[in-house]
């Protein structure tokens, strides 16, 4: 007996875990939220999706957490933790349909029902859920059994095209752009989700490219090193070259929609470089960083606005006096948190955070600020006679703020001063015991960050024409801790592509904002389990992670 | 009387007469009620290597905390090159020439060993802001001097070439002596080690001694160093205090201590003395 429950117990227990989540999945409603895009016209789902990939990850984690190594007893398993997970979907199906469970769970429908068992009724539709679990089960099982290669291949060209299908309505515009594009764009996308084709196609496609990709890549790389070094500068070139007529080119490719999600990006880029100085650098954990970009927003709306009608600055005029203020009250909100570490400055910065939000927000500062109402009218800017009004102009403004922050940083990365940042981060006390004075170089990376956090405020504030308490919410402040976290502690690249996963993805996604702190919350646990060290970590961090796969 | 011998002894040895760099009068620190340094006066000759040896809480770190500013002792002065050292902050100290390791490693361990050797340098740096985002000459220039001088350090402890690995990724020894590169990058006059061959076998132990020893003829730096086993300092001390509950209760040459009847019982316990002799 003991014997049997060792042996399926790792199965079992997957299978409950994944059946609680393809539940709690199902009960918050976001199966049916999901359900409304197509992945695949008139196939698939993204709520679909969303539960067989629960389905097939929990057989993948049954199969590896098994400790027995006969190949039979793992593929069981993997089919009884994904099996488990289905039960408990067809537990609700069965539950559902004799009580109704709608006073309690509001999304427990009957649409939802007919969405997992796919339309069908009765003891067919329970019997269709547990065969999608057996075919999740044995999908996981023939997964951990491919090669590595083969498996990353596989995982990979699916997952590319699911996110295909996710993104249908930032490609479509995109292909449909270009006349042989726009052919592509036809086969490939249906009226809401891929065609079946395509999708087939996509996948071939990502996979041979994939395939050989991972076979050649040493080949490439050997063949990059061994070119002169003449030739290695000008392929480096010629890349940003490509780069920048990409970057130049994007706004209009992309459409005005699109573009807006660009600049909104922008912003929360040049926010996480700032607050990457200080958490990802110096290691300061600061919560009221959203402080300084309502700081920026707000100088340039006194410095500007006709509303408020105290100067008449024009956004050139202003932006330095945003900065400087967002520099100054750096070092102010520095001082007095100079001695604090770890939990009590995070609390102390959320504090400082909060008293800004609600000075700006009092009636006391409303004759200066405007009150809940915020100000208008403040100019958008403009050089030489072109002005930054719409998005796709303002993409501009804040591609230059991100491409001068980005150089600061790099710069300041490999020199004395990221050096004493990194130094303070690992160890305080032996940072001050080699020399490094703590007060300023705590400050000048406060500074820094306050000064980068308020230009993206003035743009920001430019970009609306308007500044309401509203926009600088704790959670801004949260935001970027995310992006920098997901993205990778430290890392500038990280940066840049935490901002497009939890800032641009979202804003594609708008249908499903309900379930945006949600994902949000899952995705920092995941990362935190999976990837601690970031999306795009470090690059010294990784050359660690691999030497310490070669030593295996 | 005999502390005159010693000195007698160690000048014919080094054949001049060697000043104090460092010397503390009368210092005492208090942790609440417990004396960790009590009435301490010690004077470490420039160019000697000395150590300080007790039991363990003889407050011999506390010593070191004391010197290198990251305690301050209520009572008595701390001169080093004839300036006081008392209210300074730890990274006004190391720029007067002091530097120093832990007993338990410290180093930056996601920070590359070089990374690590060039905070050392830190003090030694000028470039501000500016020089740095606008990479001005001045910067290029000593960034690159001191990417030299790391690279020199990384070479003087048998670390050529591994300057990219992370510090966390080195072996113990190898971490010993990353810890005392990064001091010296900070070009000390005087280098206090505390315990450097803290969890290291008979002849590992051997080697650092050596090293350490290399260090004072080849650098010419004065070496404090801490110790917790008595046989380790044998070999190479000049000079040796003995602390136990925060007070001296021996200075001399190694052959002296070994025979003092006060650091007998100390380390062997009341009455031990007695059986010895």
């Amino acid at each position: 007996m003991t014997q049997t429950r060792s042996l399926w117990e790792h199965g079992i227990k997957i299978g409950v875990i994944g059946g609680v989540i393809a539940l709690l999945i199902a009960m918050v409603g976001m199966v049916e939220s999901f359900n409304r895009r197509d992945i695949i016209a008139e196939v698939m789902t993204m709520g679909q999706v969303l539960l067989l990939i629960v389905g097939i990850m929990m057989g993948y984690i049954a199969a590896k957490r098994t400790t027995r190594t006969e190949p039979v007893i793992r593929c069981l398993n993997a089919v009884i933790g994904s099996l488990v997970t289905a039960g408990f979907l067809a537990l609700l199906v069965i539950v559902g349909s004799l009580i109704n469970l709608r006073s309690v769970l509001v999304n427990a429908s009957p649409m939802l029902y007919k969405l997992l068992t796919l339309g069908h009724k009765g003891a067919a539709g329970i019997f269709i859920i547990l065969l999608i679990g057996l075919f999740c089960g044995v999908f996981a099982a023939v997964l951990y059994y491919l090669p590595q290669l083969v498996r990353r291949v596989v995982i990979i060209s699916l997952s590319s095209m699911v996110m295909a299908g996710v993104l249908q309505d930032l490609l479509r515009p995109v292909l449909s752009a270009w006349g042989p594009m726009a052919f592509l764009g036809e086969r490939l996308f249906a009226y809401n989700g891929l065609t079946v084709s395509g999708s087939i196609a996509l996948v071939i496609l990502i996979a041979v490219v994939m395939t050989v990709w991972a076979l050649k890549k040493q080949d490439v790389k050997t063949g990059y090193g061994s070119l002169p070094s003449g030739t290695q500068r000008g392929v480096k070139i010629g890349g940003l070259c490509i780069l920048a007529v990409v970057l130049i080119a994007l706004p209009h490719v992309l459409g005005l929609f699109l573009s807006e999600v660009l600049t909104i990006v922008g912003l929360y880029v040049l926010l996480g470089l700032g607050l990457n100085i200080v958490v990802g650098y110096a290691g300061m954990l600061d919560l009221g960083y959203v402080a300084f970009f309502a700081i920026g927003s707000y100088v340039t709306a006194v410095l500007t606005s006709p509303e408020l009608g105290f100067f008449n600055f024009s956004f050139w005029g202003a932006l330095p006096f945003a900065v400087i203020l967002g520099i100054f009250s750096g070092v102010l909100l520095g001082i007095p948190v100079l001695k604090m570490r770890g939990d009590y400055l995070a609390i102390a910065t959320l504090g400082f955070g909060e008293i800004i939000r609600v000075l700006v927000l009092s009636d006391f500062l409303r004759p200066w600020l405007g009150g809940a109402q915020g100000a208008g009218g403040i100019p958008k800017a403009s050089i030489l006679g072109y002005r930054f009004a719409g998005p796709q102009q303002i993409y501009y403004l804040i591609l230059a703020g991100c491409i001068l922050v980005v150089f600061i940083s790099l710069r300041l990365k490999n020199s004395r001063l990221g050096r004493a940042w990194m130094a303070i981060r690992e160890d305080e006390d032996v940072a001050q015991a080699m020399g490094i004075n703590l007060v300023s170089t705590k400050l000048l990376a406060f500074a820094t960050g306050a000064g980068f956090s308020a230009l993206s405020g003035a743009i920001f504030a430019s970009k609306l024409g308007s500044v309401y308490p509203h926009s600088f919410s704790v959670f801004i402040s949260i935001f970027v801790i995310c992006l920098i976290i997901v993205g990778g502690m430290g890392s500038i690249p990280g940066v840049i592509v935490g901002a497009f996963a939890l800032v641009g993805l979202p804003e594609l996604l708008r249908e499903f904002a309900e379930y945006r702190m949600l994902v949000y919350g899952a995705a920092l646990v995941a990362m935190m389990i999976l990837k601690p060290e970031g999306l795009w970590p470090e690059a010294k961090h990784k050359i660690e992670l691999h030497a310490e796969e070669n030593n295996v | 009387m005999r502390a005159l011998t010693v000195y007698a002894d160690l000048n014919r040895q080094r054949g001049r007469y060697m000043a104090a760099i460092l010397t503390a009068n009368n210092m005492t620190k208090r942790f609440g009620g417990l004396l960790a340094v009590d009435t301490l006066d010690v004077a470490i000759e420039e160019h000697s290597i000395h150590s300080i040896i007790g039991p363990n809480g003889a407050g011999k770190t506390t010593f070191f905390n004391c010197v290198t500013g990251f305690y301050k002792p209520e009572v008595g002065s701390i001169l080093f090159d004839n300036h006081s050292l008392v209210g300074l902050l730890p990274d006004r100290i190391v720029q007067k020439g002091i530097a120093r390791t832990y007993q338990n490693i410290r180093l930056f361990p996601n920070l590359t060993a070089k990374e690590n050797i060039l905070v050392g340098i830190h003090s030694h740096l000028k470039s501000g802001f500016l020089g740095i985002v606008l990479n001005l000459p001045g910067t290029q220039k000593e960034e690159k001097e001191a990417s030299e001088e790391a690279d020199r350090l990384l070479k003087f402890i048998n670390l050529n070439g591994k300057g990219e690995i992370l510090a966390k990724n080195f072996p113990y020894g190898e971490q010993r002596r990353l810890e005392i590169a990064r001091a010296l990058a900070a070009r000390p006059k005087l280098l206090l080690l505390d315990e450097p061959t803290a969890g290291m076998n008979p002849s590992e132990t051997q080697t650092m001694m050596d090293f350490i020893r290399h260090l004072r003829d080849e650098l010419g730096i004065t070496i404090l160093l801490i110790e917790h086993q008595m046989r380790v300092v044998m070999g190479i001390s000049e000079t040796v205090t003995v602390l136990d509950y925060g007070k001296k209760i021996a200075e001399g040459t190694a052959d002296n201590i070994q025979n003092d009847p006060n650091v007998i019982e100390a380390y062997l316990g009341r009455g031990s003395a007695a059986e010895v002799h």
